[in-house]
């Protein structure tokens, strides 16, 4: 075993082990794998058509939502140029449930998207610090955890008072626990592993660390996670709306129609359940493309 | 180029090189008496219960131009062992003296110099390298960290991936999870130079690899070590990588040493019963030598309440009362051919039965350890 | 197990505090003055003074805080502004009926979910587990209140089998399990709360036992030659604390969220009450409320963090 002399070829040769395989970025794998999700591809259509049609509002909206008529209260659908039937005050629906998408789409996406800025800072600090302030900040948001997020809610919003900016800031604060624990943990996994060790070792400044090695980590589990919170998010501000916490009347919102439309499911039942169905299918889509990503975004070989 | 296995003979005086501080003859590393204690917490109030003797009251020296092998069993502390001397997590006490200057004192370098001089290779696994960049870029970190340009810095990824065997058009941008093991592991010797480092700690660098890369892999690590004038720390639990690849040996048990001296020595001449038996246990290709009876038996005690004395007395087969009693001395080290076994039976002064007596080369295939 | 069992419910107290603090913070929300909350709005300048010593406002906050919480752990959470009456019966008469729909939806929804979460697992990728799964998705994005408000439409409008709304002809006080015509009342607030514990559990079941199915132990136990049966309680019993944690939040989510759908039946319980003192800005009951779920949430936790470290040695939560 001692006097065994080596060739040149030996020290230096590359193992050819691995197949030489075309190199791709990360993100081009990702949407490789998109590809052939026909399910995922088809809700993003559906979420890119609603949002499309929320940004076009008053492009596409036969009537104008606010406009009131006492001789056209709910009618059915496909009444004349109704096509959607009309509600309690003689408004048009399918204008409404347009122009309503612009409100549910707005609620349910900037709470998350403050909420994931800010849990998510919160949650990378505790995470890489450690120690007492990891104590701290976690032990304050396990008390926010201690609510249900409806409870949590409804409780901030109904003291404040109610109104849309009220319920943005109740729904921001009910996402940021949860973000700031999946920022958390992630980051303390992170922080465990090799390669920070060896980042550490080569005598970088923590902030550089961070930024470089675990941010890049750390992104992808509570991008994955805000983004299934945004389905939650659009089901949790219409339901505000519909106890009357959120956007208040005449301004059209799904939550808010249906809970005006409630007293009238004896007459035109039909009628009444549509904003129902437009927040269902809405929150379905989120939800279904984001579990798509999650699974194209799975970087494990 | 062609790479021999001839050591380097014991007296030779490494070549200098510009870097030094300390001079030729002066040690890259000295280790005094250090010791790492990992609390235990347990009970109501997370009280601490007792601790982990990870690392207990070790000392060594690391000579320029050299490769210090250190084996063990798991447990033993080589990994602590080996991030204690990496400043990665802060020791309990002693001393770590690097070529003749203490870290982060006032006459010493910085801890970011010594960044710059000692670097780890780390045993290949998932998470060895940064899943989200590519190889080029984990290789150009350190360099960027230390105030190179993005360019430089790039560069310096590009020749070093050249040098350990890689082609950086092929294989700069590719991504940890696109490469093989035996790839993997060169970007990570590659990222441990790109700070042109004078000493390289390797823990388990070779232990997750074929066999065949595994060879490759050690080839490349010495001829890298001739070509950039690098000094080994190569930690093991494989004898025979550390027979291959060593020129002195360490060896560890429960968090302490208890040999250490030039390789052939202790591969041919071991003195402490734990080494005879470790070596024993290896597997000989011959057929007429099968062993029937292990020569090392049992699990080693628990590193949170060690026996008194010397640690190794449950498993020794020459234990004594004043095994238990008292705890051996290493001895003072003197120069590369010192050869030295923490063991009664080798200080004549111990009381020990076989103290000073010659004892027999290697222990015969039939003792039987108590477990 | 014990010292863990103590530090448990030790650790649960701060947690506890931290809400009461928070419930106590509630009122300083509300725009206005505190004091102006806890009364009429016709008081006089009188009324407002008085009861200002007497509840303590011009005390420092802290001190207030204090006195809140000690008249709480007697239960006097104050008196409701529409009712005049106490809020702790209140909010403890609204919170039984509340927990005969949670219950009847946890016995639905746990059931259902538990066994076609198994069955979907054991068989991954066919037509049943698509179905599953699909279930699930829709289980999770549909709006609970609007389910009911289908449900209704279906039920009470188009077939009128069931009741729409209410608690029974002659409300609560005479409800009994017994009666088919005071249990149908119960049955559609039952079913429509029971549709997103049922998605997720559902979900989480899936996952957790196929998970389990995929490990080497698994294949063997059926080298051994066990019954796929086996086989399957064998997974499940790995499988079940991951369950149990879900279950557990779930349980409590119903208790505290079930808002919506109280509103929509009209079904007196806690839910139903926090709506009405929305509505009202009757502030001691919208607190009373609140504090109380919440604590029930924090013990239900509590409970299911015990339970799960009774059937899965490995999870030592420090």
């Amino acid at each position: 075993m001692t006097d065994v002399t080596l060739g040149s070829n030996v020290a230096l040769a590359v193992d050819d082990g691995a197949p030489a395989i075309k190199v791709r970025g990360y993100w081009a794998t990702v949407a490789n794998r998109l590809r052939y999700d026909y399910v995922t591809l088809f809700f993003a259509l559906v979420i890119v058509l609603i949002v499309l049609a929320a940004i076009c509002a008053p492009l596409i909206a036969p009537f104008d939502p606010l406009k009131t008529s006492m001789a056209y209260r709910l009618k059915p659908i496909g009444f004349r140029n109704f096509l959607a039937g009309t509600d309690e005050l003689g408004r048009d629906m399918l204008s409404r449930l347009i122009y309503g998408g612009r409100m549910s789409l707005l609620m349910g996406l900037i709470p998350v998207v403050t909420a994931t800025i800010l849990g998510g800072t919160l949650g990378v600090i505790a995470g890489f610090v450690g120690g007492r302030v990891n104590m701290l900040i976690m032990r304050t948001v396990d008390i926010f955890y201690a609510f249900p997020s409806v409870l949590l809610a409804v409780a901030i919003s109904g003291t404040m008072g109610g109104g849309m900016s009220n319920g943005l800031i109740a729904l921001t604060l009910v996402f940021i626990p949860p973000l700031c624990r999946v920022a958390e943990t992630a980051t303390t996994q992170v922080r465990n592993l090799d390669f920070v060790e060896a980042a550490r070792a080569s005598g970088a400044s923590t902030s550089s660390i961070v930024v470089h090695h675990v941010l890049g980590n750390v992104l992808a589990p509570v991008f994955i996670y805000a983004s299934s919170l945004i389905s939650v998010a659009i089901l949790l501000a219409a339901g505000l709306s519909f106890l009357g916490l959120g956007v208040e009347p005449p301004t059209p919102d799904w939550g808010l129609m249906l809970s005006t439309l409630r007293q009238a499911i004896y007459v035109q039942p039909y009628v009444c359940a549509l904003p129902g169905v437009a927040i269902f299918i809405t929150s379905l889509s989120f939800n279904l493309v984001s579990d798509g990503l999650r699974q194209a975004m799975d970087v494990r070989i | 180029m062609e790479v021999t296995s001839k050591r380097p003979k014991l007296d030779t005086v490494p070549p200098g090189d510009p870097r030094d501080r300390g001079g030729k003859i002066q040690p890259m590393l000295i280790v005094n008496a250090l010791k790492k204690h990992f609390p235990i917490r347990g009970g109501l109030f997370n009280r601490q219960v007792g601790s982990v003797r990870a690392v207990d009251d070790v000392s060594f020296v690391v000579l320029k131009g050299e490769t210090l092998g250190i084996v063990g069993e798991s447990g033993c502390g080589k990994s602590t062992l080996a991030r204690l001397l990496m400043h990665l997590i802060p020791r309990d006490s002693g001393e770590l003296i690097f070529d003749g200057d203490g870290v982060g004192e006032e006459r010493g370098i910085s801890l970011r110099e010594l960044r710059r001089n000692m670097q780890m290779v780390f045993q290949d696994s998932y998470s060895s390298l940064n899943p989200r960049l590519p190889v080029e870029d984990s290789i150009a970190y350190g360099p960027k960290v230390h105030g190179k340009s993005r360019a430089e810095a790039k560069q310096i990824a590009r020749d070093l991936l050249t040098k350990v065997g890689l082609r950086p058009e092929l294989f700069g941008s590719r991504y940890p999870h696109e490469l093989s093991g035996g790839q993997k592991q060169r970007v990570n010797v590659a990222r441990a130079l790109a700070l042109s480092p004078r000493m390289l700690i390797l823990d388990e660098a070779v232990s997750a690899l074929d066999k065949s890369i595994e060879a490759q892999v050690l080839n490349q690590l010495r001829y890298l070590k001739r070509h950039f004038n690098l000094t080994y720390v190569f930690i093991s639990h494989d004898l025979n990588v550390v027979q291959y690849i060593s020129d002195r040996v360490l060896v560890m048990y429960l968090g302490q040493v208890v040999e250490i001296g030039p390789v052939e020595e202790i591969y041919e001449r071991p003195k402490h019963p734990y080494t005879r038996a470790l070596l024993a246990s290896r597997l000989s290709m011959d057929p007429d030598e099968r062993i029937d009876e292990p020569p090392l038996t049992g699990d080693p005690p628990n590193p949170i309440n060690p026996p008194s004395g010397c640690r190794f007395r449950t498993r020794c087969p020459f234990a004594e009362e004043v095994c238990a009693a008292k705890s051996p001395i290493l001895g003072e080290w003197a120069d590369r051919a010192t050869h030295l076994a923490a063991c009664h039976m080798e200080d004549a002064t111990s009381g020990h039965s076989r103290a000073g007596r010659v004892t027999s080369e290697s222990v015969p295939a039939s003792l039987v350890a108590m477990a | 197990m014990w010292a863990y069992t103590a530090r448990r419910i030790l650790y649960a107290i701060p947690i506890a505090i931290g809400v009461t603090v928070i419930c106590f913070c509630l009122v300083f929300l509300a725009p206005g003055d505190p004091v102006q909350m806890l009364l009429p709005p016709d008081a006089s300048q009188a009324d407002i003074e008085f009861l200002k010593k007497l509840y303590g406002f011009d005390q420092p906050i802290p001190v207030q805080y204090f006195k809140w919480l000690m008249r709480a752990m007697t239960g006097d959470l104050g008196v409701s502004l529409q009712t005049s009456r106490p809020v702790f019966s209140e909010v403890s008469r609204a919170l039984s009926n509340t927990v005969i729909i949670s219950l009847g939806a946890v016995m639905l929804a746990f059931s259902l979910a538990f066994v076609f979460g198994t069955i979907a697992a054991y068989y991954v990728g066919r037509p049943i587990d698509r179905i599953v799964t699909g279930v699930s998705v829709v289980g999770v994005s549909v709006p609970n209140y609007w389910l009911g408000i289908v449900l209704i439409i279906v039920f009470a409008v188009e077939l009128g089998i069931l009741p729409a709304t209410g608690m029974g002809s002659q409300g609560s006080d005479d409800f009994s399990l017994a009666s088919w015509s005071q249990v149908k009342y119960a049955i559609l607030p039952t079913i429509t709360l029971s549709m997103v514990p049922l998605g997720i559990i559902m979900r989480s079941t899936r996952a957790a036992v196929a998970e389990v199915l995929a490990h080497d132990f698994v294949q063997t136990l059926r080298a051994k030659g066990l019954s796929e049966l086996a086989v399957l309680r064998h997974a499940v019993r790995n499988a079940l604390p991951q369950i149990l944690a879900v279950m557990g939040l779930q349980f409590g989510y119903l208790v505290g969220g079930s808002i919506l759908i109280e509103t929509i039946f009209t079904w007196p319980g806690t839910g139903f009450l926090l709506s009405k003192a929305i509505l009202t800005r009757d502030i001691p009951v919208l607190q009373g409320a609140i504090l109380i779920l919440a604590l029930c949430f924090v013990a239900t936790n509590l409970v299911v963090d015990l339970l799960q470290t009774a059937v899965d040695p490995r999870i030592k939560r420090a």
